[in-house]
């Protein structure tokens, strides 16, 4: 019995017999036991539970979403850097196959849905309210719950690298490699719990953020009002609304046949595995626009900002954000032009991608003439704005030449599309978060981020990209295929890949400068005093910086765009300022332990279906029905802000000018 | 740079820029088409942007306009959708053009037959299949010159893709369905080939030398496989099934049918086909002749229990 146990623990249960992994499990071990030690030592554990684990304010929730997907860039660029010290020597064997297999697709998981959604989430919830004038999100339950399931899938994804194993079929683990003939290890299993719990939270999110626009924008502010970066949030949670279900879906019919045996995707039984290659594509394209449309509504903020200038062709803006959106979802198939849909199909598909790029150019030409009799200054949101536009140029010229069905049969599968798709990753989404961060980060703490370190840090990113991913369009050309783990002296792919891993070490460098420029920062804090760090022109710029719980005192009456700006202008005219109305108590939804909670019981269920452990799956799936039970009784979920607190609050921070 | 890149590097490396064949050839000028296509927009925006964000950087006692309200002008937005526009109506034509030409299941012109290899992935090696010379080999493929080659194609595991870069472009192996791709040597050399869809553990080990030959040296090749008297029995296949990966070999015959009983082993009814596998002419169970107006994509009676296929099985 005792050895049983044993036998299961070594053998199923740990992943052991690496000493990379090894060295990890002692790390988490240790870290575990430090956090412990430490919020025990301080006395910090109330703290905790009460202002953060149960906080419903979007400002904290939108924080803690940033620190997840930090904490989740860092173990992706990892694994980054570990496949290219393996692929610049081979030779050595740094990583067995099975070790690559595994890495890269943690790594492709975990750099889109843990570290791109939830950084997006993260300026969402931190600033779409207070641009658009709003005291929360529409739902703010509903958000915590959101990043609480985000939070506890990414955890059970995250435990199988020393749990059981990590998945090793792709990010997008097709069938019948993923099914459970070719697949019977456990780790596609935290794959698809790990990514089906988070999807619910960021399905979540997208309805919530539409309510939140269509419903709490400040009165008079029309949609046509909207900052653009709002308008980019809509086009994408629009996007996630039509694009989720359909992952949701194709992953639960993948669960059934492996768990039930069910014949959805198997080669038997009438099933069949090209019928979850396009499903997962039709969320799977879509789900690449969710997270490119909002870096396009930062790049607009931050380049009229610092343009000084309104932001030119709002109306072509917002029409190419929400056409994008539409169109994303008839091109899924471009991602297997070679499956050989005959050419009819192909022919469609290709016509279909091509038209994307066209209001993508339009966004280009509008953010140039934005700049175009301006006034730039170079602050580092807005550096990472230039660097971006000639590489996105660049990745979406590649993008369109993948787009040429048949030359595709010669791109498909090889470096040249890993190049082309990372040049659009990092040069458009993580590039555009990074302009977000910069930008509002004096909004979110009330201090600015040290400049001479973010230029640093801007550089080696830069330059580290271009070196790294340059030569993988060449590699591609020579005949080099993804998720190879070795290769052949023969075929001169060495030197090549040496750049590459030299440029991946660059951006490793820039990642290290960032977090010094935030200790740094920290460190020598200077309060940013006037809550308008850059003079901005929208309204989350007219309050104070950390803004108050409640955001405004009182809900701005808007009419027309840049509504701040238009204020800072009439006064520099000499105009009065617009008059106050008086202070009214707010409404405010109260804190709750049950996102949380509810969330948790989610990951032992998860954990249960993994390891198909009755004992565990029924008491996590009915800890969550008593969650949802327990919410629908409690009518106890919100209180007001008196007249005389909001003065005192508001008498502390703009006293403080 | 990345042209800088290609011509300052060893070009014969680049063997996607360097083909040998017909399909290769057409990708070729195809890529290079629609490169210079999309850099004739993307150069000027490169340009602008640099000029744009020098000439209006902010500094003291610059020249240049500054006009913060100017944030509409119609002409200018209609010529900046007009110029996308242009382009993608002209790559979009190019680009149909080519799909149909190069559409994989369509025979290459030629006055010589085409010679017919059945490709099957297995973990982690490929097994070819001469069904008219009757041999097989693994992990590499010996082809005449100048003549068109047809592969059939499928998996007996998870979906691979079937990639020789300097004859042409890849297609997907996918179990319980073969597909087609023409493709064609003009010169004698040998070919880089590999797999190029991800396999599991040792998909890194599934590359194959392609050697293209005279005529003359094929036959004498072909002859010589099959004086090797090293059959491929049942039992050899089971034994290639199991996955693991070898070096090359050579086989002087392999069971009849087989790779339509591989493609067919999933269809309702599929172990019937074991009796009369060897369809005349070694063609394809789930492929006749007439494939060619639906692309060829011969899933339907082989991968899903359709009623043609349901039907054509319970016929026989
Ligand atoms: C820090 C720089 C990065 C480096 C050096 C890097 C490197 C790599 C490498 C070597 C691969 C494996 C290629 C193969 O399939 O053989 C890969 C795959 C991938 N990367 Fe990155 N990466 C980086 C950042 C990112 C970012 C920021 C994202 C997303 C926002 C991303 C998304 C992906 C995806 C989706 C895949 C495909 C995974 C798969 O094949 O299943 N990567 N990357
Ligand atoms: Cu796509
Ligand atoms: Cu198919």
């Amino acid at each position: 019995m005792l050895n049983d146990l044993k036998d299961f623990l070594l053998n199923d249960f740990f992943v052991t017999g690496d000493p990379l992994i090894l060295g990890s499990q002692v790390a988490i071990a240790l870290s575990i036991v430090a956090i412990v030690f430490v919020l025990t030592y301080f006395k910090k554990w109330k703290w905790l539970w009460t202002e953060w684990l149960t906080t419903v304010d979007h400002k904290r929730i939108g924080i803690m979403y940033i620190i997840a997907s930090l904490l989740m860039l860092f173990r992706g660029g990892v694994d980054a850097l570990l496949m290219r010290v393996q692929l610049a020597a081979p030779q050595l064997e740094f990583l067995h196959a099975d070790h690559y297999n595994q890495i890269f697709t943690t790594h492709g998981v975990i750099m889109i849905l843990f570290m791109a959604m939830p950084l997006m989430f993260g300026l969402f919830n931190i600033v779409l309210p207070l641009q658009i004038g709003a005291r929360d999100v529409a739902y703010p339950f509903l958000n915590a719950l959101s990043f609480w399931l985000f939070f506890w899938g990414a955890m059970l994804f995250n435990v199988s690298f020393v749990i059981g194993g990590s998945p090793d079929t792709g990010w997008l683990a097709y069938p019948p490699l993923s099914g459970l003939q070719l697949s019977p290890g456990v780790g596609q299993d935290f794959y698809i719990w790990g990514i089906q719990i988070s999807g619910i939270g960021s399905l979540a999110t997208g309805i919530n953020f539409v309510a939140t626009i269509l419903k709490m924008r400040a009165p008079g502010m029309k949609l046509m009002d909207m900052p653009m970066f709002a308008w980019s949030v809509l086009a994408s949670c629009v996007t996630i609304m039509f694009a989720f279900p359909i992952l949701t879906v194709t992953l639960f019919l993948l669960f059934l046949d492996r768990y039930l045996g069910a014949h959805f995707f198997t080669l038997d039984a009438g099933g069949n595995p090209m019928m979850y290659i396009n499903l997962i594509w039709m969320w799977g394209h879509p789900e690449v626009y969710i997270v490119i449309l909002p870096a396009f509504g930062i790049f607009s903020e931050v380049v009229s900002t610092f343009a000084r200038k309104k932001l030119f062709g709002y109306k072509s803006m917002v029409f190419a954000l929400m056409s994008i959106s539409v169109a994303s979802f008839f091109t899924w198939a471009h991602h297997f032009f070679t499956m050989g849909s005959g050419a009819n199909v192909n022919a469609f598909f290709a016509i279909t991608t091509m038209i994307i790029a066209i209001p993508t150019g339009v966004k280009v030409f509008n953010w140039l003439f934005t700049m175009f009799r301006g006034r730039i200054t170079f602050s580092t949101p807005m550096l990472w704005t230039i660097a971006f536009i000639p590489c996105f140029v660049i990745g979406g010229m590649t993008g369109v030449l993948l787009s040429v069905a048949p030359a595709d049969f010669q791109f498909h599968n090889s470096y040249f599309l890993i190049a082309h798709f990372h040049q659009v990753l990092i040069g458009g989404v993580v590039f555009g978060y990074f302009a977000g961060l910069y930008y509002w980060w004096p909004k979110l703490f009330g201090f600015k981020l040290h400049e001479g370190l973010g230029k640093w840090a801007f550089w080696f990113w830069n330059i580290g990209f271009y070196v790294c991913f340059m030569p993988q369009y060449v590699l591609g050309l020579m005949g080099m295929t993804r998720r190879f783990n070795e290769y052949d002296f023969d075929m001169g792919w060495q030197p090549l890949n040496i750049v590459s891993t030299v440029g991946a070490f660059l951006m490793g460098i820039a990642f290290i400068f960032q977090v010094w420029q935030i200790a740094h920062s920290i460190k020598f804090l200077k309060k940013e005093k006037t809550g308008d760090a850059w003079d901005g022109r929208t309204l989350e710029w007219s309050i104070p910086s950390p803004p108050p719980v409640y955001n405004f005192a009182r809900l701005p009456q808007v009419s027309g765009r840049d509504p701040w700006w238009e204020e800072k202008q009439r006064i520099a005219r000499g105009e009065q300022p617009s008059p106050l109305p008086p202070l009214e108590p707010i409404h405010m939804p109260k804190n709750s332990g049950i996102p949380f909670i509810m969330s948790f019981f989610w990951f032992v269920a998860g954990f249960g279906f993994v390891w198909d452990w009755k004992w565990m799956i029924i008491p996590g799936l009915a800890g969550v029905v008593i969650c949802m039970l327990i919410r629908s009784f409690s009518y106890d979920t919100d209180y007001y802000i008196s007249v005389e607190e909001i003065e005192r609050t508001e008498a502390k921070l703009r006293g403080a000018y | 740079m990345l042209m800088a890149a290609l011509l300052s590097g060893c070009t014969d490396k680049v063997i996607v820029l360097d083909p040998k064949g017909p399909i290769g050839e057409a990708q070729k000028d195809l890529i290079y088409l629609s490169t210079i296509l999309c850099l004739i927009v993307i150069v000027p925006v490169l340009l602008l942007t640099a000029w744009v964000v020098w000439r209006y950087r902010d500094k003291p006692g610059r020249k240049a306009a500054y006009k913060p309200e100017w944030e509409h002008n119609t002409k200018l937005e209609i010529i900046w959708w007009t110029i996308p526009i242009l382009i993608i109506i002209a790559l979009g034509t190019v680009t149909v053009k080519y799909t149909y030409a190069l559409e994989p299941s369509k025979p290459i012109e030629s006055e010589k037959e085409p010679v017919t290899i059945q490709v099957t992935s297995l973990d982690w090696k490929w097994l070819f299949k001469y069904p008219d010379e009757g041999i097989a080999t693994v992990n590499y493929v010996n082809i005449p010159e100048d003549v068109p080659i047809r592969f059939q194609l499928t998996s007996e595991t998870a979906m691979n893709s079937f990639w020789i870069p300097q004859l042409g472009g890849q297609i997907y192996t996918m179990s319980g369905m073969a597909m087609t791709l023409y493709l064609q040597a003009d010169e004698p050399g040998t070919y880089y080939g590999s797999g190029a869809n991800f396999t599991g553990e040792h998909f890194a080990k599934m590359t194959f030398d392609v050697n293209a030959m005279p005529q003359e040296e094929y036959d004498e090749w072909v002859k010589q496989a099959k004086a090797s008297g090293n059959p491929l029995t049942e039992e050899g296949y089971e034994q290639l099934k199991i996955p693991g990966t070898t070096g090359t070999h050579t086989f002087s015959s392999f069971p009849k049918g087989l790779f339509e009983k591989v493609v067919n082993q999933y269809a309702v009814g599929g172990s019937a086909h074991r009796h009369h596998g060897a369809a005349p002419g070694g063609e394809s169970e789930s492929r006749k002749e007439d494939a060619g107006a639906k692309g060829e994509h011969a899933h339907t009676p082989a991968a899903s229990p359709s009623p043609s296929g349901g039907s054509h099985h319970a016929g026989h």
